[in-house]
């Protein structure tokens, strides 16, 4: 019975349908905004006596101009960067000397009062503590700073206008023209890049944006990029200019992360995900003073907090297990030293090495911890002294230490320039991938979005190394 | 989050400041469900988090907040869950946020709907506010960045826009928790229908389709008497919105 009346419901609107026609949608649209005019007519009062000088609109006119737009975006990225380099040194190193130098000794005497086995110090002490000090060590100081000055920028009102710049060339590459806010979020991290991908209504082109996330290079990668350039790059030039050279290396490679990423939307878009661009309008707010302390204090505690504890979490099982896989022995040989050995010819190909590709595997779960595993394997593999025993990671009292275990470990100027490539085109982290996963519901595409940026990574790296190897 | 004196209603005897607890993400058992909507970057996000005492990321760019965040308040001994809706421009299209929000509204069932308006671009707002108004009945209009307003010299008579829209209408700077305690005091208010709301229907439509919508809302509550929002299912009928039409079949509207 009800349903038969629902019936003639939905019969009689069909019916009138019929009757008023195709205007139907445009009709309310404006009946909406005739009312809407009106009463904005009868209660709003606008004092334009008042000479009102916007400066909004002057701001807007130089940061989203032809000629100043681009530089001003890379001169802001520049500074964040810069003052992140340059501030985070100090506390890193007060932070490895606290964590290090004096508490792991602590731990390893206590162990050896209550006659801890072996095994068990090993495990717990070199392998889960000091993976988790390393990570907040070097994480840490570069977090406080980056997450609170992008905050800020969040808060002014900037990131749209990153928008505007540069929604041109997402429209060249077939992309969506939102898809900047989402890339600018990965460079925080591509996991929240990739939910943030929801701002987006085409799906075809919500799915190239998420599969292209990856190539912002996100706060786990960006110690890597700074530790790694600063040790090998800025080394070449003199001293006064090290850190201006190992500051542009770094750009120069978030730049390029940024060029992937319109080259593989705009080669989806022409093959797997073909379509048209759509239209959309995006409102450029109104600059907002930020409220200072606020913004400090949220994004210590929400933003740099929650990932320092997602490194911590993943890099406690990943330092047990790099502890194990130096300490488990097949034959005469231990688990890392037989999987490097095999692993090394294919990163000679691709100017890396057997220690490098390990660590990648590793740490699957955290970029973060890539470069700690790196070192330790590096120890392990080429026993230099000064570690405190297999699978162990030690304390490093400066850059230049890490410099001088790495350069034993067989690495060049060329290593370098390949593990910076390949830190920015491999694998997203297991977060990401997950996170892909449940954005997408599609196993295909997050295999593709998992595979092919580790694809480019091998094809760019090897490129590198023989055409580096030719010339000099 | 300290409740500092700073209006009429503070030292009025009907309000109760100390009735005021912020529950962070305890949600459970409430009294009453609070939608919160709003175009894109009218600060509802801060509005929320002075409310919940939360500290939900904001940040100046719409289109922020893709996830639903859930809140809670006590107020006078009544709890409150907020929840807070992707901003939109519309409900009439069919994005995934703008049927988040749409959805919620209309089968969530929330007691309150408030609706954050910038007070600065009160038009352009208005266009989502009155297709709130056609769903719920029980709506809050809170015009907020009244500081940016003011710096912009625009002047907003309250009274009347709250008498033309049918609904209470409350001022606020969320960003210096300014007008908070009167927001509450009114959700409070129209939560226990101390204030009915007499939301405006909008009027300037071509007269065939409002027959045509007329005709059809007597006859959709002929079979649901007390739907608040049959002239909205009218719309949507009309305009052929199968979602709406398997709604209706399902009986989930009532």
């Amino acid at each position: 019975m009800k349903n038969k009346n629902i019936d003639s419901i939905i019969e009689l609107s069909n019916e009138l349908r019929w009757q008023i026609g195709d205007d139907f949608h445009d009709n309310l649209t404006e009946g909406i905004y005739a009312d809407a005019a009106q009463i904005v007519a009868d209660t709003v009062k606008v004092d334009s006596s008042k000479k009102r000088f916007r400066l909004d609109r002057q701001i807007d006119k130089i940061v989203t101009s032809k000629t100043f737009g681009f530089p001003i975006m890379f001169l802001i990225l520049a500074t964040v960067l810069w003052l992140t380099i340059i501030g985070a040194n100090y506390p890193s190193s007060l932070l490895a000397q606290l964590l290090l130098d004096n508490v792991h000794p602590i731990l390893k005497s206590g162990a050896a009062a209550i006659n801890m086995p072996w095994w068990l110090d090993g495990f717990l002490i070199d392998g889960v503590y000091l993976a988790v000090a390393w990570v907040i060590a070097v994480m840490l100081p570069p977090m406080a700073i980056f997450f609170p000055m992008f905050t800020l920028l969040e808060d002014f009102g900037y990131l749209p206008r990153v928008a505007f710049n540069l929604d041109s060339l997402f429209r060249k590459s077939g992309a969506h023209g939102k898809q900047a806010l989402t890339m600018t979020m990965g460079f925080g991290c591509n996991a929240a890049g990739v939910v943030a991908t929801r701002i987006i209504d085409s799906p075809r082109e919500r799915l190239i944006a998420i599969i292209t996330n990856n190539f912002s290079l996100c706060n786990g990668r960006w110690p890597t990029q700074i530790l790694i350039a600063t040790i090998f790059i800025g080394a070449v030039v003199p001293s006064a200019f090290s850190s201006l050279i190992s500051l542009i290396a770094v750009i120069c490679i978030a730049v390029l992360g940024m060029g992937f990423m319109f080259g593989t939307s705009w080669a989806l878009s022409k093959t797997l995900l073909e379509g048209q661009v759509s239209t959309f309008n995006l409102e450029l707010p109104p600059y907002r003073p930020p409220r200072f302390w606020k913004t400090i204090y949220t994004s210590l505690i929400d933003r740099t907090m929650i990932v320092l504890w997602r490194a911590i979490v993943f890099a406690a099982p990943a330092g047990a297990v790099i502890w194990l896989i130096s300490n488990v022995y097949i034959g005469n040989e231990s688990v890392a030293a037989w999987t490097i050995h095999s692993l090394d010819g294919f990163g000679f190909l691709l100017g890396l090495n057997g220690v490098i590709l390990l660590a990648y595997i590793v740490a699957i779960p955290a970029n973060e911890i890539v470069i700690p595993t790196i070192l330790m394997l590096t120890v392990s593999v080429t026993g230099i002294a000064g570690g405190a025993g297999a699978g162990v990671m030690f304390e490093l009292d400066s850059v230049n230490a890490t410099g001088d275990i790495l350069r034993a470990g067989g690495w060049t100027l060329l290593t370098a320039v390949n593990l910076m490539l390949f830190s920015l085109l491999h694998n997203p982290c297991s977060t990401t991938i997950y996170t892909i996963y449940k954005e997408t519901k599609s196993a295909k595409w997050t295999i593709f979005a998992s595979i092919m940026p580790v694809i480019l990574g091998f094809i760019v790296t090897f490129l590198v190394a023989q055409i580096w190897r030719i010339i000099f | 989050m300290e409740t500092k004196v700073k209006s009429a209603c503070d030292t009025c005897t009907h309000f109760n400041a100390d009735g005021l607890k912020k529950m962070g993400i305890q949600t459970d058992n409430v009294d009453f469900v609070i939608a919160l909507a709003g175009n894109p970057n009218t600060g509802k996000s801060t509005v929320f988090n002075a409310l919940t005492g939360l500290r939900q990321h904001t940040g100046n760019w719409p289109g922020k907040t893709v996830t639903r965040a859930e809140g809670g308040f006590e107020y006078n001994k009544q709890k409150y869950k907020l929840v807070d809706l992707p901003g939109t421009y519309s409900l009439l299209s069919t994005s995934e946020d703008e049927a988040a929000a749409r959805d919620f509204i209309l089968f969530g069932k929330p007691d309150v709907t408030v609706i954050v308006a910038d007070a600065n671009r009160l038009e352009r707002n208005l266009n989502l506010v009155l297709q709130i108004l056609e769903i719920t009945d029980k709506a809050v209009l809170c015009l907020n960045l009244m500081d940016e307003a003011k710096r912009n010299h625009i002047t907003i008579d309250e009274r009347t826009l709250s008498r033309d829209l049918g609904i209470p209408v409350v001022a606020t700077s969320a960003r210096f928790s300014e007008g908070i305690i009167e927001l509450i005091h009114t959700i409070n208010e129209v939560a226990n229908g101390h204030i009915i709301c007499k939301p405006h229907r909008i009027k300037n439509i071509p007269s065939n389709i409002e027959n045509a919508v007329k005709t059809l809302s007597v006859e959709i509550e002929k079979e649901f008497p007390n739907i608040p929002n049959s002239r909205w299912i009218a719309f949507r009928l009309l305009e052929g919105d199968t979602e709406i039409i398997n709604a209706l079949r399902a009986g989930e509207l009532v």
